[in-house]
């Protein structure tokens, strides 16, 4: 059993007030909280071993060189990739998404088709459509349902021999959909297509497995699980990695160079120009061994205790609309009031010490087939509690009947 | 009246509520009470570009002062266009553009100035100023 009282001990910013409250974080969904923990490892690179990495010989340069390889390793080893090198440290899933995209650039002809799911973040629309413009190839949509489910006959219908690349993230996070992707990643292997999952929601919650999925390429942030911004993942399968070109020139990701050629260092380090985030890097390793330590079985089944209470308590609320209904789903709430706009509620909840997200969510389509102009979410984590979830449902009322 | 003795007049009533409650309930009162855009103007050429409510605003010259309907979705957004409506419609475009915007962080709503909240005042009153220079030149 988790013992959430324990837990909440670990993060210094759950004990701050907003507007005279006491803070009721769910905007979980947008960045996690960082637990004491990834503080401490982030004080003490700085204070301790701040160094340029790969390239000294000096002892800080050298130390700062083990952690951060050691940090990869953890990556490495709670993600189950079979080579260290296939993980590539990036500043985020948005990064890490553009290092494929780019890549594809030179892969794809005209007339290839990529598939992209519905519920997807911007991150992972514009960087295909740019792709697109490119290379002429054609972004096609697989739909979803009024319960934020994706058609699976019509993604059957739509895969053939031009499908070159499918994009599908994990886990909705305006909707907190969890997508079928084994059979996604299945079937798009079937007809000789990679596939890209973006797992920036889903790593909170859930421990992907690259070698069980037998996913391409899989992307995430540090910063939704308990880790700092500016620090991500792309794992990518060996081979894939060593047909892409590399996204940026610059240090480090070169092995020799003259002025009339260029050649390129192994992976990972290909892709990986420039000196990186290392302190975020360490710490994104920190995170995960923290979440670790609390372990993941417990986290989901915890939240999923969340869920259902936060779903039971808003649904007694009178015109209250839950979008994402899904049996399969995280610990996101997307909801709307009849006749309130999220922002007036979203404005008036804060006031209260309640951080939701109101809006879009950056899933415009989402939105638009909905049609409305978005919705207040309300994302929860391990460290949150019922009574918290509480809070909100009262502060719900309270603006209701301010807005009223 | 002059915009700035509007502005030191809405910054009394302000100073009249005890807690943000009393304050946000009069705007969302202000809200309900705001002179409308007519729906013709109400296009996307009106729009004040935002990430959260979508606010249209429109002026007309009317013995060459300026007049500002507006709406939004958002009724607390309504309410603070309405305080800026009260503010700056019915004045000369050059008053306007000299007018200054301090009283936006005596009646306490600093807060919707700050870049998170893109569809803010910000943007709104930057607005309105651009209508100003725009009548400006044409009185001209």
């Amino acid at each position: 059993m988790l013992d959430v009282l324990k837990i909440r001990k670990d993060f210094p910013i759950l004990n701050r007030e907003v507007n005279g409250k006491p803070l009721v974080y769910f905007d979980n969904a947008a960045t996690s909280q960082t637990p004491q923990h990834v503080i401490d490892v982030i004080v003490d690179y700085y204070q301790n071993y701040n160094a340029n990495i790969h390239r000294g010989v000096h002892t800080l340069s050298q130390e700062a060189t083990d952690k951060y390889e050691q940090a990869r390793a953890i990556i490495q080893k709670h993600f189950n990739a079979a080579k260290a090198h296939e993980i590539i440290l990036t500043s985020g899933t948005t990064h890490s998404i553009n290092i494929v995209a780019n890549g594809f650039s030179s892969l794809l002809e005209k007339g290839d088709e990529i598939l992209v799911s519905a519920l997807e973040h911007h991150s992972n629309i514009v960087p295909w459509q740019m792709l697109c413009e490119r290379t002429g190839a054609i972004l096609k949509v697989i739909p979803m349902n009024q319960e934020g489910e994706l058609l699976m006959d019509v993604y059957d219908e739509l895969l053939s021999d031009k499908t070159k690349l499918v994009f599908c993230n994990h886990i909705s996070n305006a909707l907190g959909t969890i997508n079928p992707i084994e059979e996604i990643i299945d079937k798009a292997h079937k007809v000789g297509a990679a596939v890209l999952i973006d797992g920036a929601q889903a790593a909170p919650h859930v421990k992907a497995d690259m070698q069980a999925l037998d996913v391409d390429f899989y992307t995430i942030s540090a910063h939704k699980v308990c880790g700092p911004t500016g620090a991500g993942m792309l794992y990518g399968k060996e081979e894939w990695l060593n047909k892409l070109p590399p996204y940026q020139g610059g240090g480090e990701m070169i092995a020799e160079v003259t002025f009339e050629k260029t050649t390129y260092a192994d992976l990972p380090h290909k892709f990986e120009a420039g000196t990186p985030n290392i302190c975020g890097g360490i710490a994104f390793g920190a995170a995960l061994d923290y979440m670790n330590a609390i372990g993941f079985d417990e986290i989901e089944s915890y939240e999923n205790e969340l869920l259902a209470y936060g779903t039971a308590k808003l649904l007694e609320i009178e015109g209250l609309k839950i979008y994402g209904t899904t049996a399969n789903k995280t610990s996101v709430i997307s909801f709307n009031i009849e006749g309130v706009h999220p922002y007036d509620m979203g404005s008036i909840l804060d006031k209260l010490g309640v951080a939701v997200r109101t809006g879009h969510h950056c899933a415009q389509p989402i939105m638009d087939f909905f049609k409305i102009p978005g919705t207040v979410r309300a994302s929860f984590s391990f460290y949150n509690t019922k009574e918290e979830i509480d809070t909100l449902v009262d502060g719900v009322r309270t603006a209701m009947k301010m807005l009223s | 009246m002059k915009i700035e003795q509007i502005q030191d007049e809405i910054v009394d009533e302000f100073a009249m509520f005890e807690d943000w409650m009393q304050r946000y309930e009069y705007m969302i009162d202000l809200g309900k009470s705001l002179p409308l855009i007519e729906e013709q103007y109400k296009t996307d050429d009106n729009i004040i570009r935002g990430c959260q409510s979508k606010v249209w605003v429109h002026a007309e010259l009317e013995d060459n002062k300026l007049v500002f309907t507006a709406d939004s979705d958002a009724i607390i957004t309504k309410g603070i266009i309405a305080i800026l409506i009260r503010a700056f419609s019915n004045q000369k475009p050059a008053d306007i553009i000299e007018a200054n915007t301090n009283f936006i962080d005596e009646i306490g709503l600093k807060e919707h100035l700050s870049a998170t909240r893109a569809n803010g005042l910000v943007s709104m009153i930057k607005q309105i100023k651009l209508y100003a220079v725009a009548y400006q030149t044409q009185l001209k």
